[in-house]
């Protein structure tokens, strides 16, 4: 630190031999910093130096142009001025000399693009600018004058600044300095509000006010100011703007435009503009108010033709097709900031100070005839779904009247019950005007969000009485004329408003769904599913999410899903038609999305509901899978095929499915070996839930639940199960899961317990649990199975030995299976499920498994096996993040290619081969991927080639030649050979059927054609 | 196929580059929708461009590029015949008949500062 007098020591050296404006940049700055720190801090010991200071410095900052400097610049400026108004003593003519200096700054014209090195954006300039500006009253004669004469510039930004520097200036300066400008002012204002290219016309369907104009920079800002001169001129600069001519002017020309449509745009920006300024006024103080309503309300009047003296009569006289709109809108627009007056004013004034002022009387006498000519202009409109002025107003005029405080009654109580159900009864039976119907929803959306805000009691009770009832009845009416998807639509706008509002319309949802679901199920009314399951998606999809986000959803599911159970547990036979499906899908959802939401807590006790029902199911009753019999054996002894469940318990069976796979990990599972038995059971019945529940249960289930059962013992008993006996997991002794050939053949054995088998391989495997070995170990082991038998081509009709092909179709499963393992599922084991997810799991499987198959396949010599390895391997490989591919791109392109020439020969693996194109192309483009690739390049080109012309799908076509097109990139070396090749197959690929592969061909017949175009002769 | 055989002709055309100017051949009206006739199931196909003065002497190699381009766009069923619009160039015989015969066609594409300069046009643009 250092002392005055050093600090005085150190500023009389700096002004006496520092020629700041000759050094450079940083120097300057490093200056500018030294100057800036000795303002901050020495104040007193600078005062000393009485003009030596002032000019040095502005020697030193005369003609800076770096924005850095500047923004030091402006900060000094603005010390300094202040340190020199302060003292006031020896230089009242600084303020001159120094705003010389500033001057030519204004307004910043700052066009330094890219802010790499400078991080100084042209708003903080601008804002620095302005502190200097504002930083003395003494600056007053120099800055005013300047800013009028910019704002009549024609350059809209600078416009824009001149009147944010005058909204602040004039703060800053006091009303005595400013007094004598406020004539020039609202001249110059009036000049920007009226005549600028003022607010251009919006298109878009959501207008931003009642005349569908959005606001401009220019607006808002001479608006911000007015709003300042106002407040601080009082009634001077009010008596100026009411006094106005033009202002005057126009509002008696009001009458001679009455229809919206044949207005000028011209008009509608004056219309517009009036508007404004006079919310303004209204919004700076009461006493404006007032006075700008005892001038001009009564013209407004006349023109609507109200009446105060027949307050009642409900049809308007008025009501021609021709109400004036100008007056409608200046009215609703008044409205407006008498309201915005009332809010910002509410906690400081007492009520009854507001309610005596005149304009709140005048306001109060007219209300009701406002009220009804809104009603009218409501019931008058017509069927039109596009932007209407009037209803506009209407709607927005009954919101904003509603929506007055309290504490201020100028609306009565009868009055504000007589919106809410005019409002009301658009929304229940106007559905087909559709602006309208927005509209109004969205003003019953504020007047909810309103009552709720100001705890206004009495209105809450009209709002409760009139809207919520009908509204919410909305759910279960019959009334099949409305849409359901607009019913939910203001249910649910309306709804989030408010929790207790929201509670209602649930209690009211399940109800509903409750009484259609039994309905459904007795007399499975066909209309009556369509419509529960859009109510059922509505459920899990807005409602349950909203009460997720706002608290509450533990208490709300746990009710849901338990009474969803006590339905069917009631319900004791189902008949479903065509639409079963569709409603079984919805509340399968809606369950789960349910009892994910819930506490571990709740999720028990919904569980324990669901096995109390399912024990109700047929299927349990029939058979005593409790005694753990054989049922398997007893069931292929008596000859069944599995004939699928019945309905009923095919829903028990579904829902308890859907319970078990949202479950969190931490829930404790009563009486799991039961529960693995059902489960299994029903699996084998081909019912996927099941098969993803158990999947569910081995991924999330703690190793150790309890003492008597572990997570080791669980698996073992699943393995050890009945079903899964003919294929034999993990028999000790037996090399990793071999299969009992004999066995198999013979075995009435379905495929659905393979698949059953992959949702638990794909449990562990997210789990990362080691026993999936033997899950893989036996699918790998049965599509290498059975080499020698099924020498012949699958699917060829020459199948004869209806055995020999079930064996096939079980092979087909297992290799199925690993798209199962591998692919995401949004149905379970996801985040949103609670399941347990080991991070990069794909990646270690795809390494683990990789080997493998390589080995597998070179060991196999039959075409059928090598058929089924080859699928297995293709969804391994297209289920992997590319980066785990593109690393072993080297071993993966050739099988990758041989999987493109076995299984493009049959139609049905088409799938396959687009996503292993598309794991081509992901190859393709990375660098090491490219690498691999050119090695192999005349394999490869040899299969693109011929997928070119693959007939079953266009997009595998079209990605074919795409992959063709970028190899031409490859180095020219390997690729080259293959030119005659490539080009002959792209000619013929010219041909093609389809735009796009044509398009794509082109493309790459020029990329080739360019790799050496000497020669025409492709 | 029931789409504007006419419009697919254009795409592959429109952006080939002017030998002079740094603009496309659509741009400079050298080619229009218009002059494009197509006929799919002769496959056969009409192109006649306007060159922008009277004796460019750019005509031949501007009709050298649209049969380049339209040799490597199109199928090889098609036949096409390049013309000059009637009236549009001073020799306006001679170079049709130039652009239409194979042979010279063929040897004007064996010297390499033509092949060059075509290449250059029908650089793809990514405008």
């Amino acid at each position: 630190m250092i002392n005055k007098s050093q600090a005085k020591a150190v500023a009389e050296s700096y002004l006496q031999h520092l020629q700041v404006q000759s050094l450079g940049q940083q120097d300057r700055k490093l200056c500018l910093q030294i100057l800036e720190c000795l303002l901050d801090r020495y104040r007193d010991a600078l005062l000393s130096l009485g003009d030596d200071l002032v000019y040095g410095i502005c020697e030193a900052i005369d003609g800076e142009k770096d924005p850095q400097c500047l923004m030091l610049i402006f900060h000094i400026v603005e010390l300094l001025a202040q340190l020199l108004s302060e003292a006031s003593g020896p230089s009242t003519n600084f303020a001159g000399d120094l705003f010389d200096v500033l001057e030519c700054y204004f307004p910043i014209h700052f066009t330094h693009s890219k802010s790499d090195d400078v991080d100084v954006k042209k708003g903080e300039l601008s804002r620095a600018l302005m502190l200097a500006f504002a930083s003395t009253p003494l600056f007053e004669p120099s800055v005013i004058p300047l800013l009028l004469d910019k704002l009549s510039s024609s350059l809209p930004s600078a416009k824009v600044e001149s009147l944010k520097y005058l909204s602040y200036c004039t703060l800053k300066y006091g009303a005595d300095r400013m007094e004598k400008y406020t004539e020039s002012l609202w001249s110059a204002l009036k000049d920007a509000i009226f005549t600028c290219p003022l607010s251009t016309v919006s298109v878009d369907s959501d207008p931003v006010d009642g005349l569908g104009f959005h606001e401009s920079e220019i607006m808002t800002q001479a608006l911000e100011l007015l709003q300042v001169l106002v407040r601080q001129h009082n009634a001077s600069f009010l008596s100026l703007i009411l006094g106005d001519g033009d202002i005057s002017s126009f509002l008696n020309s009001l009458f001679q435009f009455n229809d919206f449509n044949s207005l000028s745009t011209q008009y509608k920006q004056r219309l517009h503009a009036v508007g404004h300024v006079l919310s303004v006024c209204i919004k700076a103080s009461g006493s404006s108010c007032n006075k700008v309503f005892e001038s001009f309300f009564p013209q407004l009047v006349d023109a609507l033709r109200l009446s105060v003296e027949d307050p009642h009569k409900t049809v308007h006289p008025a009501l021609d097709a021709n109400l004036n709109f100008g007056a409608l809108y200046l009215c609703v627009e008044l409205l407006a900031a008498c309201r915005q007056l009332v809010v910002s004013s509410d906690k400081g004034t007492s009520a009854p100070d507001i309610s005596r002022d005149s304009w709140c009387q005048i306001l109060h006498s007219f209300c009701t005839s406002l009220c009804n000519v809104f009603f009218c202009l409501i019931r008058a409109s017509s069927i039109e779904s596009t932007w209407n002025a009037y209803v506009y107003a209407a709607v927005k005029g009954l919101e904003i009247l509603a929506t007055f405080p309290g504490s201020f009654m100028s609306v009565s109580k009868l009055v504000f019950e007589n919106i809410l159900l005019t409002l009301t009864s658009v929304i229940v039976s106007d559905f087909n005007k559709k602006f309208l119907w927005k509209a109004a929803l969205k003003a019953l959306v504020e007047i909810s969000l309103f009552v709720n805000k100001y705890h206004e009691d009495e209105k809450a009770a009209s709002f409760n009485n009139i809207v919520r009832q009908k509204i919410v009845s909305l759910i279960s009416s019959d009334d099949l004329n409305m849409p359901q998807s607009l019913k939910l639509e203001a249910i649910f706008d309306i709804g989030m408003t408010g929790k207790s509002f929201m509670h209602s319309v649930v209690s009211e949802l399940e109800k509903t769904i409750s009484a259609s679901l039994s309905e459904i199920f007795v007399h499975g009314d066909q209309q009556l599913a369509g419509l529960t399951a859009g109510l059922l998606e509505c459920y899990s999809s807005k409602v349950l999410p909203w009460f997720h986000f706002n608290g509450g959803t533990d208490e709300v599911s746990l009710n849901f899903a338990v009474n969803i159970f006590a339905k069917m547990e009631s319900s004791t036979s189902l008949s479903l038609g065509a639409k079963g499906k569709e409603l079984l899908g919805a509340t399968i959802a809606a369950v789960k999305q349910a009892v994910t939401g819930c506490s571990v807590e709740s999720q028990e006790k919904v569980l324990q509901k669901a096995i109390a029902v399912m024990q109700t199911s047929s299927f349990f009753l029939s058979k005593d899978l409790i005694l753990g019999t054989d049922l398997f054996n007893k069931k292929t002894q008596l000859g069944q095929i599995s004939e699928g469940l019945s309905s009923r318990d095919e829903w028990i069976t579904s829902l308890f499915a859907s319970v078990v796979i949202a479950l969190r990990p931490q829930a404790q599972i009563p009486n799991i070996r039961l529960l693995l038995q059902l489960l299994s059971m029903t699996l084998l019945e081909g019912h996927i839930p099941s098969a993803q529940a158990l999947g569910s249960l081995v991924n999330k289930l703690p190793l150790n639940m309890s003492e008597d059962c572990s997570l080791e013992e669980v698996i073992d008993t699943l393995f050890k199960n009945v079903m899964w006996r003919n294929i034999s997991i993990g028999k000790e002794g037996n090399d990793g899961g071999a299969v009992d050939m004999g066995n198999l053949s013979l075995s009435s054995l379905n495929s659905h317990a393979v698949v059953g088998l992959a949702w638990i391989g794909k449990g562990l495997l997210m789990r990362g649990h080691e026993k999936l070995k033997d899950v893989t170990m036996t699918f790998l082991s049965l599509l290498v199975a059975n080499g020698d038998q099924g020498n012949s081509l699958p699917f060829n009709g020459q199948m004869k030995d209806p055995a020999e092909h079930r064996v096939l179709c079980l092979r087909k499963s297992a290799a199925d299976a690993f798209h199962i393992l591998m692919s995401d599922s949004d149905a379970c084991l996801s985040r949103n499920y609670h399941a347990i997810i080991r991070p990069l799991y794909k990646q270690r499987f795809f390494n683990i498994m990789m080997p493998m198959f390589l080995s597998a396949i070179v060991k196999c010599d039959s075409s059928t096996t090598r058929c089924f390895l080859y699928q297995a391997f293709a969804h391994l490989v297209s289920e992997t993040p590319l980066a785990a591919v593109v690393g072993d791109a080297k071993k993966v392109l050739p099988v990758l290619t041989d999987c493109f020439l076995l299984l493009s020969k049959d139609i049905s693996h088409k799938d396959i081969i687009y996503s292993l194109l598309m794991v081509l192309s992901g190859i393709l483009t990375d660098k090491t991927g490219q690498e691999a690739i050119a090695e192999n390049a005349p394999m490869v080109i040899r299969r693109l080639i011929e997928l070119t012309s693959y007939s079953y799908l266009m997009a595998i076509r079209e990605t074919a030649i795409q992959c063709l097109g970028a190899m031409s990139e490859l180095p020219h070396v390997r690729i080259y050979p293959m030119r005659t090749q490539v080009l002959q197959a792209v000619t013929k690929a010219l041909d093609d059927p389809k735009r796009v592969v044509r398009l794509e061909a082109v493309k790459c017949r020029l990329a080739w054609a360019s790799i050496a175009s000497r020669s025409i002769h492709f | 196929m029931k789409f504007n055989h006419s419009l697919t002709f254009l795409h592959h055309i429109r952006d080939i580059k002017d030998p002079e100017h740094p603009y496309s051949l659509e741009e400079l009206k050298v080619i229009t929708e218009d002059a494009v006739e197509v006929d799919d199931e002769r496959s056969y196909a009409r192109v006649t461009f306007t060159p922008t003065v009277e004796h460019c002497s750019m005509a031949t190699v501007i009709g050298l590029c649209l049969r380049v381009k339209l040799m490597r766009s199109l199928p090889s069923r098609y036949k096409v015949d390049i013309r000059v619009a009637p009236g549009t160039h001073a020799t306006e015989a001679a170079v049709n008949k130039q652009l239409n015969d194979k042979e010279r066609v063929a040897a004007a594409l064996e010297n390499p500062n033509l092949v060059d300069m075509v290449d250059e046009c029908l650089a793809p643009s990514y405008a």
